[in-house]
């Protein structure tokens, strides 16, 4: 897969794109078959490899106990981005979440947090991109603000695979559609 | 990196203040129902002090592994935490301390206190508080073993104890043995000396196994 190029996964329901998706970030082991990254196979790479690839699953992993800001910057502070409480909120201004920051994440509705856990689509400086589903509970504008950020990530010579169920045009250099059937 | 994580998990544990409370309570009210049920026989009391406190700290820490890993678990935050470019002990070593600290910490704290209710000296309390202190760290690393394992499984709860409570024993008997062995007014240092080596073995492999454990979990 080169730089620059947009996936999307389709398929029914139990099809396997969580799976598909899951075994391509290692948290799953393939039954047969490898992946690899620019060559090695991300086994052997390790912890390596999670420096180029930001996963965002089904549970979003946002706390409820923490603030919009605080769920960002632990979160980045974790992957080694060190983000400071400025950026942090402008950043989540820039989400659509202006004078939510600071409330407990628990008091955010779900496309709410749905966001917050998007905004670190933002701050992370991955290669690879794997969303599975997040548009979900996303409203118009907020699907709007993914497609341009993806856009964006694959212009710069990123790769993004997304599974999804409605149809998402992001224009790229390169658009493939893998279909998945039960 | 390592920071980040306890500093992360004291965050979470002090904006659930309640169930950090409720581990201490249980601690305290089981210690002392003991000599409420016994009555004033101070003789029997100190004979029982060691393995009641002791026993009492092991079940009080059952009642916290459950939460280790499990609300991490649940939100999807484990999974990030899996992908992170740090070695995956580390992160397991970041949570384990912190639930220590959290959760076994206070429990050490109030121990001298409520060993008071058994006629205990002042020297054996404080080798039952170093002893507690010692031991504690163990019941933390080895308990993150059986709550990785037994991550998502629907009776995680009873599972985690017939699991983890057998491998608790050697601390118990090293634990309630310095103790007692400071009651009979022997030296408690043996006790101590192979609780510390437990504690060790036991910070070197138990990161490990639990870091496997949770990859084996999150498949």
């Amino acid at each position: 897969m080169s730089p620059g190029t947009f996936v999307q996964l389709t398929g029914p329901n139990g099809s396997g794109k969580t799976s598909l998706l899951r075994i391509l970030c290692g948290l799953l082991a393939p039954a047969e078959g490898e992946v690899t990254w620019q060559g090695a196979n991300i086994r052997s790479l390790g912890e390596e490899y999670f420096t180029s690839v930001t996963y965002l699953g089904h549970r979003h992993g946002v706390k409820d106990e923490l603030s919009a800001v605080e769920n960002l910057r632990i979160s980045n502070a974790l992957n080694g981005i060190a983000v400071s409480k400025d950026r942090a909120r402008a950043v989540l201004q820039q989400m659509g979440l202006a004078g939510r920051e600071l409330l407990p994440a628990r008091l955010l509705s779900e496309g709410q947090r749905r966001r917050v856990a998007l905004a670190r689509l933002l701050v992370c400086n991955t290669k690879l991109w794997l969303l599975d589903e997040v548009m979900t509970s996303l409203d118009k504008g907020a699907v709007a603000l993914v497609r341009s950020l993806i856009e964006n990530h694959l212009a710069n010579g990123g790769i993004a695979i997304v599974a999804t169920h409605q149809e998402l045009e992001v224009p790229a250099p390169q658009t493939k559609r893998l279909e998945l059937a039960t | 990196m390592l920071r980040w994580i306890v500093e992360r998990d004291l965050m979470l544990a002090w904006r659930r203040r309640a169930d950090m409370l409720s581990t201490v309570f249980f601690f305290v009210i089981v210690v002392s129902l003991f000599p409420l049920g016994i009555g004033p026989e101070t003789q029997l009391l100190r004979t029982i002090a060691p393995g009641v406190v002791w026993v009492a700290a092991l079940l009080a820490s059952m009642l916290s592994l459950g939460r280790l890993f499990a609300n991490d678990y649940h939100d999807g935050t484990l999974e990030q935490l899996l992908l992170t470019p740090q070695p995956l002990f580390l992160v397991v070593l970041g949570k384990t301390l912190a639930h220590w600290i959290v959760a076994e910490v206070p429990l050490v704290l109030v121990a001298p206190l409520v060993g008071v209710q058994f006629d205990l000296s002042r020297e054996t309390l404080w080798i039952l508080f170093a002893s507690l202190l010692l031991g504690t760290p163990v019941l933390s690393l080895i308990g993150s073993v059986g709550a990785a394992l037994t991550l998502g499984l629907r009776g995680g709860g009873v599972l985690i104890s017939l699991l983890v409570l057998p491998l608790y024993i050697p601390a118990l008997i090293f634990g309630a043995g310095a103790v007692e062995a400071s009651i009979m007014g022997t030296s408690p240092a043996p006790h101590i000396y192979l609780l510390g080596a437990f504690a060790i073995v036991s910070l070197l492999f138990s990161p490990w196994a639990t870091a496997a454990a949770l990859r084996i979990s999150l498949e």
